[in-house]
């Protein structure tokens, strides 16, 4: 018998094998599909037996018929024709002899053995082997548009996963016991569940397996940043670079939406209770998945024309496309959502009239308000702030003027000023509107940059340049008031300051000019004052936000809860869903308790 | 849908009144406070204030110059077609008191909004004076409701035609002059007037507010694009107003940003007539 340690190895990827003895391939092409052929010897039969690449072990091409369990006597190679039966291993599962090839993974060779039972799915690899294996295999990159040729459209820059490579990248996770991972995942996502799920090639079960506790998955594995939260704990990333969770979570989600898969779950019985979600971003959107699910009647509020957020208007089409964005609030409406558009809370309706008629209130409205930096020029034509230019983008689909009305912010030299997300967002935007040069304006240096490292790496090779360690002081504009170049200091790096960043600090007489005629201004945004005009009982912070028990992200007013950016100031898509989930954790407890009688509800009570 | 239940042509056919049913708009919205329309699904969002409200019957009443591609194709909608979306109410109402006397200021369309106010005023128990202006005869909107509604009413045509020739500087100048009891200056209407108002109530040091309508995309606060300067400090029209207090608002600032989307909107009805 084997070593205990031996165990079955989910690893199903296309593999290629070699005689231990003569070193010839098994490997054979026939009319286009990859088998591996080999010789047996069955009830003193010779006889050949063919398995399929991914080591199927007596597949139905096998020309031998061999009765349920019975168990070959000797397997052969096909060329040299020595025996391939190994004389100190047998079988992890049911202790039959088995078969030692030679597989080669990643250009290194190990010995792989095949289960000479008919039936026993076991092929097996020490668990050294397998992690030895799995430490091979490389991070799968996403096949992805050419740079050259996406700088000319709007759509989404990677292709995704193909099944080969998802079971590449699935082969790579170790499947911790204690997976560091989840730990990492503002939503505890089942990582190495539905990783091992997607080994297995169960994509369905696995986009069911992360929808258990993140409704956007789709969203999520495009634009969550990863290698700061999940990825960043991953064990395989101490030695190598992290398993590719985002890229595994957006290739199942996309399988489900692609395949037709999804299915609206049952819903209990309804509760009775009303829920009103302030915001159709991803905070509102999580909280209404999970009180919907729970059996609550939601009634989602939308300010603008359209429904998502800063899903809709902020993050561009060929990052997160829309209609990926639509598709998940479809199956929102699917669980019985509701969606009021054009209806701005705070005027239409304020808090306190909502809890009139809502059991419990959701604020999720973001952190829409932008900061300009107050210097002179900024009223000049064609300086935008980046809420501005993107909704112009995005929303109002500009790029598409004139079919639709909405007229393109466009310019042929273009700044963007800051250095995160959204600053990257805006500046590809302009590349592919048509402007020859677009320049990110940063303050601090490279290793500062708050953007992710993927997105960076896009702008990068989108040909988008950057100038770091430059703030401008003033705009200067032509004699009809349009802006025609940013006068721009040069900074050197100080002391770290309250955020432990170096501060910059700007270098005297270093004054220069970059040429331009549009300007974004992305250097984030401030809380949005149309709730507190009407709700001046809602307790905010000393950043302006709303002030909340970070337990159960109730306010200040009771049944009133809130997350996003509303509460935290400008964050991620991810964070915001976290913040959405604790809530609505929170609010079911609360309503619950009301429903049964033990806590009586006292509308408006601050 | 909002549907148009009734159309009204103004001014030779450039200024056009909708009757718009929108019910919890109506019972909400209070005077200065507006609205942002977008017509159809390939529409661009535009702000329009609302010139009056009907909560009974469940309209808002909306009147708009015709001047780009959007308010061009809203000419051509009738009563009984829709409206794709509107929502609001947006923006702070007026502060509307008892104060004593108000001199209501308007020219050209800016009196939809303006007798919005004006009739809040009197409803508080003010003496409300009008001073309404406009280029020709024809040009002029709302006289029958203004004279409802203010204790005096004083008309000024550039041009003669009818009331008294000139500005409504004029006349404003006069008030002023004659009497001391004003307390307050409402000016609604071209950004040149409500500047030159303001460039007046300063002498006399009478409070003057002023209704800004800069080109706004979302209207709650998100874009930025109706920034100006209020007392050096960069407001949002959509948020902080649209009434602020005229001493205080950079009209020149303001006028330029304005010229600039002149030119986008002239491209926008250009590629819309090819």
């Amino acid at each position: 018998m084997l070593d205990q340690d031996v165990k079955y190895l989910k690893f199903r990827s296309f593999l290629n094998t070699y005689c231990p003895h003569c070193h010839n391939s098994f490997n054979r092409e026939k009319q286009g599909e990859q088998t591996l052929n080999f010789n047996a010897l069955y009830k003193k039969k010779d006889m050949e037996l063919i398995l399929s690449p991914y080591l199927d072990v007596f597949e139905a091409n096998a020309t031998i018929d061999i009765v349920q369990d019975g168990v070959l006597d000797d397997l052969l190679c096909p060329k040299c024709k020595e025996s391939l039966v190994s004389k100190e291993t047998s079988c992890g599962e049911c202790g039959s002899p088995v078969g030692e090839v030679i597989i080669s993974v990643f250009s290194k060779l190990m010995p792989f053995y095949v289960c000479l039972k008919y039936g026993c799915e076991w092929h097996g690899l020490t668990k050294a082997d397998e992690r030895r294996i799995k430490l091979k295999i490389p991070r799968q990159d996403m096949p992805e548009q050419d740079s050259t040729l996406r700088v000319h459209n709007h759509q989404e820059v990677p292709y995704g996963y193909t099944t080969e490579l998802a079971l590449l990248e699935a082969g790579r996770c170790l499947q911790c016991k204690d997976p560091k991972c989840v730990q990492g995942c503002p939503v505890n996502v089942d990582i190495p569940g539905f990783i091992s799920l997607v080994a297995e090639q169960k994509f369905d079960e696995a986009a069911k397996r992360i929808k258990k506790t993140n409704t956007l998955p789709a969203v999520c594995g495009r634009v969550c940043p990863q290698e700061s939260q999940c990825e960043e704990r991953c064990i395989v990333g101490v030695k190598d670079k992290p398993v590719a969770i985002g890229r595994l979570e957006r290739f199942v989600a996309d399988y489900e939406r692609k395949m037709d898969l999804v299915k609206t779950p049952d819903i209990p019985e309804n509760t009775g209770q009303k829920i009103a979600v302030v915001g159709s971003g991803p905070g509102g959107l999580t909280l209404a998945a999970d009180m919907l699910q729970l059996g609550y009647d939601v009634t989602i509020f939308e300010a603008l024309h359209e429904t998502g957020g800063v899903l809709t208007y902020g993050i561009p089409e060929f990052r997160l496309p829309k209609s990926i964005v639509q598709f998940e609030i479809g199956y929102l409406k699917q669980l019985g959502a509701r969606i009021e558009l054009n209806h701005v809370i705070g005027t239409i309706f304020t808090i306190d009239e909502l809890l009139e008629n809502f059991d419990s209130v959701f604020i999720g409205v973001g952190a829409g308000l932008p900061t300009f930096m107050n210097i002179p020029g900024e009223s000049l034509g064609n300086v935008f702030s980046a809420n501005e230019y993107l909704t112009r983008m995005n929303l109002m689909k500009a790029y598409k003027f004139p079919e639709y009305d909405t007229p393109m912010p466009t310019g042929n030299k273009v700044v963007v000023l800051g250095g995160g997300n959204v600053a990257m967002d805006c500046a590809r935007t302009a590349k592919r509107t048509g402007s020859e040069e677009v320049t990110i304006v940063y303050r601090r240096s490279r290793h500062e940059l708050p953007a992710r490292g993927e997105e960076v790496h896009h702008a990068e090779e989108e040909g988008i340049k950057f100038r770091l360690l430059t703030t401008p002081i003033q705009y200067i504009g032509t004699d009809s008031n349009e802006v025609k170049g940013a006068e721009c200091l040069q900074m050197k790096l100080g002391e770290p300051d309250a955020s432990g960043r170096r501060r910059p600090v700007p270098i005297d007489g270093s004054n220069f000019n970059i040429e331009c005629d549009l300007v974004v201004i992305a250097v984030g945004t401030g809380p949005n004052p149309i709730i507190f005009q009407t709700t001046p009982d809602l307790k905010r912070n000393k950043w302006g936000y709303i002030d909340v028990n970070p337990e159960t992200n109730e306010t200040s007013k009771e049944f009133v809860y809130a997350g996003g950016d509303i509460v935290t100031g400008s964050a991620t898509v991810i964070e915001a869903m976290g913040a959405g989930r604790i809530a609505a954790r929170a609010m079911h407890e609360k309503l619950t308790k009301i429903r049964k009688g033990k806590e009586k509800k006292v509308v408006g009570k601050v | 849908m909002f549907q148009i239940v009734r159309k009204q042509s103004m001014a030779k056919g450039t200024i056009i009144r909708f009757d718009v049913n929108a019910p919890k708009i109506a019972k909400k919205v209070k005077p200065g406070q507006f609205i942002i329309l977008r017509v159809n699904e390939t529409g661009e969002r535009i702000p329009l204030t609302v010139a009056d409200k009907d909560p009974f019957s469940g309209t808002i009443t909306l009147i708009f110059q015709v001047v780009g591609k959007t308010t061009a194709l809203m000419r051509s909608l009738n009563e009984g077609d829709s409206i794709k979306d509107i929502s609001g109410p947006l923006g702070k109402a007026a502060e509307v008191e008892n104060i004593g006397t108000v001199v209501m200021v308007g020219g050209g369309t800016g009196v939809a909004i303006l007798h919005h106010v004006a009739k809040a005023f009197k409803e508080a128990g003010n003496y409300v004076i009008g001073i309404v202006g406009a280029k020709e005869k024809e040009m002029l909107i709302l006289e029958r409701e203004m004279q409802g509604i203010c204790d005096e009413l004083v008309i000024t045509t550039d041009d003669g035609s009818y009331g008294r020739r000139g500005f409504v500087t004029d006349p404003l100048n006069t008030y002023l002059q004659e009497r001391h009891d004003v307390k307050l200056v409402y000016a609604i209407g071209p950004i040149i007037m409500m500047k030159n108002v303001v460039k007046l109530t300063k002498k006399f040091n009478v409070r003057t507010m002023v209704s800004l309508n800069p080109i706004m995309i979302d209207g709650t606060g998100m874009c930025g694009g109706c920034r100006v300067k209020v007392n050096d400090k960069t407001k949002f029209c959509c948020v902080d107003g649209p009434d602020f207090d005229g001493f205080e608002v950079d009209f020149d600032e303001l006028m330029n940003r304005n010229s600039i989307y002149m030119k986008d909107e002239k491209e926008s009805l250009l590629a819309s007539i090819r």
